[in-house]
């Protein structure tokens, strides 16, 4: 056996390319990575320059300023508890009505609707999302309120001598007010619980639903057994998504919450959101006023990206822990 | 072998037919539950269309698109024209914005950072980003631009609508990206094609139908938006062309202006503002569905 020369070395080949070339690759990584950054940048521009241009009105006492419930702008005393109270109440008159219709949709889409249906209630679902809220505020405040109007009379006597009940819905002289805000979000966070809770539901493993219905369970109980349990996790996410659309909107809320500034038990009284009195004192405001807005501002996006960014988590979770299963 | 016939276990009916009571009502009860829920979703959206259409048709006619916006709330007649101008101004100039700088930073989601730290803690915010209150961005172009230049202007809305759709472009063109097939890539390397030329002339074009509708329905969003408008580019009964020019108008804050108060005249402007923002926000949708469905890549 003689031992084999070792092969030549192959021809030096050049797949450096031109110096110009590869400076424009490097540019252009460097301009994809910007862009990418601008998302990050933008957060932290909106959350520097409002609170900066809000502390004015917000360096008197920061505690005050959330826990005051007085909002007089002439006597400049800005205490934002009334708009907290009533972003509270009425998302979460939203969240009651929306999680479970917007379950039951999602369940109908994947469970019960047969294949070519389906195309037409998803295509419902989306319009209702392309609805601009300007609109559903036009609608509300227009034709919703004197309809409603009655039913709330009627329904205020019917629980009147009911003690409790009686303090939540007490007698109204007006449809604007925290319930019909909270009715009217609830349409408009429909969309988009609905479609991240089909997205969960997408994850539960086929082999589950029909070991469900191989033990004899009826659809009902395949849903309660195999696919709830399944995407709890998820659904918590999808609603609280949900729940950050619903504390952020702004200007259907401005035209049907009658823009009292107080703080009232009654779901049938007019109130405020944090949103809506930005949208509503915005044009009247100035100085300190403006700033004070602005501050309101900075504590609405405070909370909101906490909640939706807790929701991603939940959700990303949520979705890893199917996966997992799947396999 | 005749077991079978006479004495063996009867083979089991599964039929369903004996349920018991209780189970078959809940199945059934549960069933129609569900599909009332449909209804719920739909019952919203028949009224908005209804309404909108029966009351806003009849502010429509050639005037409503042209004239000028009447000052008084209370003067009859047609007149929407600088709202429809100043909608499609502003909400094309904050699409000239966003989506290029959205569909380069999808780019770098998808192309090159991928899995590292810094690209997933950008897509979990831009997540976020998509559910911060669309009166938040015009606060903060207001802290950020109007005080600066001391005016309220077109340009501010546009900006302000710019950085509602970033985080929608961003999103809605990765996952098309993802869809584009590695070999597409692979085949671009293997000829020599450097990772930008690959990115722009490959990976892209074979995206561009999906980053299209996706970018529309994008549009269609801010088109709708209200709240960062009233807030940044203030009020014009006037055409303003310039956006760069004074205060502008529109048709969602003509809407809002109109709605909130109590004389006829202005509640039908704001019904026939309605419908046209409407016909508007559902035309870029068609587009969108169209051009999704008609080029779309095959997914293999």
């Amino acid at each position: 056996m003689t031992a084999t020369a070792p092969p030549e070395a192959p021809p030096e080949v050049d797949l450096g390319g031109e110096a110009r070339s590869r400076r424009t690759d490097k540019g252009f990584t460097g301009l994809v990575t910007l862009a990418g950054l601008t998302v990050l940048i933008v957060l932290g521009l909106i959350l520097v320059t409002t609170s900066v241009q809000a502390w004015p009105a917000i360096a008197e006492g920061p505690i005050q300023f959330l826990t005051g419930s007085t909002w007089d702008p002439n006597d400049e005393l800005f205490g934002t508890l009334p708009f907290l109270y009533g972003t509270l109440v009425t998302s979460l008159i939203a969240m009651i009505v929306a999680v479970p219709v917007s379950i039951g949709i999602a369940l109908f889409i994947t469970e019960v609707a047969h294949r070519r249906s389906r195309k037409y209630i998803v295509t419902v679902v989306d319009l209702l999302a392309t609805v601009p809220s300007v609109v559903f505020g036009l609608v509300g405040s227009i034709v919703l309120i004197p309809w409603v109007t009655p039913l709330y009379q009627w329904w205020a006597g019917v629980v009147a001598p009911v003690p409790g009940l009686n303090a939540i819905f007490d007698e109204t002289n007006t449809g604007r007010n925290y319930f019909t805000a909270g009715l009217i979000l609830a349409v408009m966070c429909i969309p988009i619980i609905t479609s991240i809770s089909r997205e969960v539901f997408a994850t539960v493993p086929e082999i589950d639903k029909q070991g469900a219905y191989a033990l004899g369970a009826t659809r009902w109980e395949m849903i309660t057994g195999a696919i709830l349990p399944h995407s709890f996790g998820g659904l918590v996410g999808a609603s609280m998504l949900g729940l950050g659309r619903a504390m952020g909107e702004t200007i259907a809320v401005a035209l049907v919450i009658g823009g009292s500034l107080g703080i009232n038990a009654n779901l049938f009284a007019p109130g405020n959101t944090m949103a809506a009195v930005i949208a509503q004192q915005w044009g009247e405001s100035s100085g300190l006023h403006t700033d004070a807005l602005i501050g309101i501002g900075v504590v609405l996006f405070a909370i909101t990206v906490l909640i939706n960014f807790l929701a991603r988590i939940v959700v990303q979770r949520a979705e890893l822990q199917m996966k997992g299963a799947r396999s | 072998m005749t077991t079978l016939q006479n004495g063996g276990p009867t083979p089991p009916d599964l039929s369903g037919r004996n349920l018991s009571l209780r189970r078959a009502v809940a199945d059934r009860g549960a069933t129609a539950l569900i599909g009332l829920c449909v209804l719920i979703a739909a019952l919203p959206l028949a009224l908005v269309a209804w309404q909108v259409v029966s009351r806003g048709a009849s502010a429509w006619s050639l005037a409503w698109f042209f004239e000028e916006i009447p000052r008084n709330y209370r003067t009859e007649g047609p007149g929407m024209g600088p709202a429809i101008l100043g909608t499609l101004l502003i909400t094309g100039m904050a699409a000239l914005m966003a989506i290029p700088v959205g569909v380069l930073g999808a780019v770098y989601l998808n192309e090159y950072g991928k899995n590292k730290p810094l690209a997933r803690f950008i897509r979990t915010m831009a997540d976020v980003m998509t559910g911060v209150p669309s009166i938040m961005m015009g606060l903060f172009i207001y802290v950020g631009y109007v005080l600066v230049i001391g005016d309220k202007t077109g340009f501010g809305g546009a900006l302000a609508l710019a950085s509602l759709m970033l985080p929608i472009v961003i999103r809605s063109t990765e996952e098309m990206l993802r869809l584009v097939p590695d070999e597409l890539r692979q085949a671009s390397s293997g000829l020599g094609a450097r990772k930008w030329r690959t990115v722009m002339g490959v990976v892209l074009p074979a995206a561009s139908s999906g980053i299209t509708s996706g970018s529309l329905l994008a549009v269609a969003r801010a088109a709708g938006e209200t709240a960062p408008i009233i807030v940044t580019v203030g009020l014009t009964y006037i055409y303003k062309p310039d956006l760069f020019d004074g205060q502008n108008t529109t048709l969602a804050a003509q809407i809002f202006r109109n709605a909130s108060q109590p004389f006829a005249a202005s509640q039908e402007r704001a019904w026939g503002a309605a419908l046209t923002l409407i016909t508007i926000v559902f035309l870029f949708t068609i587009l969108s569905r169209i051009i999704a469905s008609r080029f779309a890549i095959d997914k293999r």
